[in-house]
């Protein structure tokens, strides 16, 4: 195992210990990401090779420079006794939707591609704040826009590290890939629908969608407002709480970002699952989706060995003292898409009007008579297909004459949604949970191409995330193993607001009773043939 | 079934949005925007009641967790040569756009 391989955790233990040095540790994510990423994504990238096929692709922008004076730094901290903080030369990425001075943030979007950011997110700069080093910023879907990174403007996009001919899922593909392949121990993602959770569980990693207002969205380009959640992506759920507990908590900068303490996850993470209330909810294991062909809405079970993989964790969380609840109703789960299809499209509409080629951004450069004919050609040509559609879709839904058949129906169906959650979750009531299992996604990873350019069939990848998201609770996927094509499989927690303690107690148990199981020794595909320092 | 949105209405959302298409591409997005709405009508299905709270977001904010108004003080941001740094066009300290075009209200 080389450095790039050690649990965040276990790497800022050694440095802070002066056992290692974050200048190694940098270096080996640096030889890791040399040797598995291939070109990184631009504009006009030309056609693909056959070497750009079986490589990840991960990065947009890759920040060496800053990474070794701040990986120096985290060495003379070391050095002269000061405490360089709980990310001590811990090498991680961010998803290219979070501003970073002076780097450009692109949002994998020629609108934004010339874009230099005169701020910092709150999330990086608490990671950076606490010792971490910033690698990079990853590829991601347009604007955070779909669930594959197939609509990133800035190609190749990225591939999936178990198996290249793979999507890695979306809309945070290239963390939770960078993440899979070695490339920095943690990486920074968004969740509006299930981006965090659903690439995690196509690349076999851990993902965090935290409680909404659990980590402040100051310095994160606006997606659906009332959507967006900031996560970390990580190996273990040890890191992915680690990471949590440094990028979470109040934020004057932004006034969604709840005013409650931040527990200490670390301190009860490996306290068990005895007496825990866990459910099972049938309306989780059936999928609705558009018929391809016709376009009519089908119900089909998810995957069975999905299914099995979930009544497997169910099995052993069992054995370690947990109460397994089956039968729990979630009856609205699958109005998750249809309402989002609303929302998200109003609030990405009116969050993409500030690009106009006037402040920043890409301009046209063709003449232009008037402001009015700047607007449309700078949007135009900035803007893919994916914005454009929801730009489109936002105005439809949210016009006068639609809005109460649309946008206020939509709306009150979300209310119905997070009743489905209040309900399991009350103290009172009759489930009484402390989390819900769930399949993650109802399929593993797609092949790439193979749904790009159906925006219906698409966005159906997100419905079984989707609801967390409505609902504003937090969810963890936890990879659980591999299906029979050798592509990992994730299962979801998902438990009340703020309970994010909780989900990685479970998360952590779960990883500790399959410490020994054969899968966990898989290595992704891309790494076969990559010398072993040991 | 008869498009939803019709080529008249789709001419009018891309005005609203400020975006000027080709013919292909408003054919696909169109084609992809009433496939999206047969999904969206599926929440009509659902009995929703007109007492039904709108939930514009999912966790609710009591005032215990929600953070205080900050003070209404000026605190202007310290390097706004940053800022007019990233606008295509600027002339001493002024954002240049062209011609704005002007409309009579009536």
């Amino acid at each position: 195992m080389e450095l790039c391989d050690l649990p965040a955790f276990a790497l800022a233990d050694r440095i802070r210990r002066g056992e290692l040095s974050a200048v190694e540790a940098l270096e080996s994510a640096l030889d890791r990401t040399a040797a598995v990423d291939g070109r990184p994504g631009t504009l006009d990238s030309g056609s693909m090779s056959r070497e750009d096929e079986q490589k990840v692709h991960a990065f947009i922008t890759l920040s060496e420079e800053r990474a070794r004076l701040q990986a120096e730094e985290v060495d003379r901290k070391v050095a002269s006794g000061v405490d360089p903080g709980p990310l001590a030369g811990v090498p991680f990425t961010i998803k290219d939707i979070f501003c970073v001075r002076g780097a450009p943030a692109t949002a994998a979007s020629r609108i934004l591609a010339n874009f230099t950011p005169p701020y910092t997110a709150t999330p990086v700069l608490r990671m950076e704040q606490a010792g971490g080093v910033m690698l990079g910023k990853v590829n991601l879907d347009e604007f955070t826009y779909g669930s594959s990174n197939e609509s990133s403007a800035f190609q190749p996009s990225t591939r999936n590290p178990w198996n290249t001919r793979r999507v890695p899922g979306g809309s945070s593909g290239g963390s939770a890939a960078a993440v899979a392949a070695g490339e920095g121990a943690l990486s920074l993602g968004t969740d509006t629908a299930g981006s965090v959770r659903q690439p995690a569980a196509f690349c076999g990693v851990v993902g965090v969608k935290p409680t909404y207002g659990r980590v402040s969205r100051f310095g994160l380009i606006a997606f659906g407002s009332s959507l967006d959640c900031p996560g970390p992506v990580a190996r273990t759920v040890t890191d992915a709480a680690l990471m949590l507990r440094v990028i979470a908590g109040p934020d004057p900068h932004d006034a969604t970002a709840a005013d409650i303490p931040v527990d200490d996850y670390l301190e009860t993470i490996e306290s068990g699952v005895r007496g825990l209330r866990i459910g099972l909810s049938p309306d989780y294991f059936r999928i609705t989706y558009p018929d391809p062909q016709t376009g009519e809405l089908r119900e089909e079970p998810i995957s069975p060995e999905i299914e099995a993989a979930v009544m497997l964790a169910a099995g052993r969380l069992a054995e370690l003292g947990a109460d397994i609840i089956e039968n729990v109703p979630m009856p609205h789960t699958h109005y998750g898409i249809p309402a989002y299809f609303v929302i998200s499209r109003v609030e990405a509409a009116s969050n993409l009007h500030r690009y106009d080629g006037v402040k920043y951004g890409y301009r046209t450069p063709e003449m232009v008579e008037n402001l009015g004919e700047l607007y449309r050609k700078s949007r135009a040509q900035g803007f893919g297909s994916q914005p454009k559609l929801r730009i489109l879709m936002g105005m439809y839904v949210s016009a006068a004459q639609y809005s109460e058949q649309y946008y206020n129906r939509a709306l009150r169906v979300r209310s119905l949604i997070r009743s489905d959650f209040d309900t399991i979750y009350d103290p009172n009531g009759k489930y009484r949970l402390d989390a819900l299992l769930t399949p993650t996604t109802p399929t593993t990873a797609f092949e790439m191409g193979a749904v790009y350019g159906d925006s219906v069939l698409m966005q159906y990848a997100d419905q079984l995330t989707v609801p967390a998201n409505h609902a504003g609770i937090p969810g963890i996927s936890l990879p659980v193993g591999f299906d029979s094509d050798g592509l990992p499989i994730g299962i979801q927690l998902l438990g009340p607001d703020f309970s994010e303690r909780n989900l990685f107690r479970i998360g952590r148990a779960y990883e500790m009773v399959t410490e020994e199981d054969a899968w966990r020794s898989r290595r992704p595909e891309v790494l076969e043939g990559i010398e072993d320092k040991g | 079934m008869t498009d939803s949105i019709t080529p008249e209405i789709f001419d009018h959302l891309v005005l609203l949005a400020a975006l000027e298409l080709s013919l292909e591409e408003a054919d696909y997005l169109r084609r992809q925007l009433n496939n999206q709405l047969k999904a969206i009508h599926e929440l009509e299905r659902i009995p929703v009641d007109k007492d039904t709270p709108l939930t514009s977001h999912g966790v609710p904010y009591p005032p215990q967790i929600t953070p205080p108004i900050r003070e209404d003080e000026w605190d202007p941001f310290p390097r706004s040569e940053e800022i007019l740094e990233q606008a295509p066009e600027t002339d001493d300290g002024y954002i240049i756009v062209p011609e704005i075009p002007h409309t009579e209200l009536e």
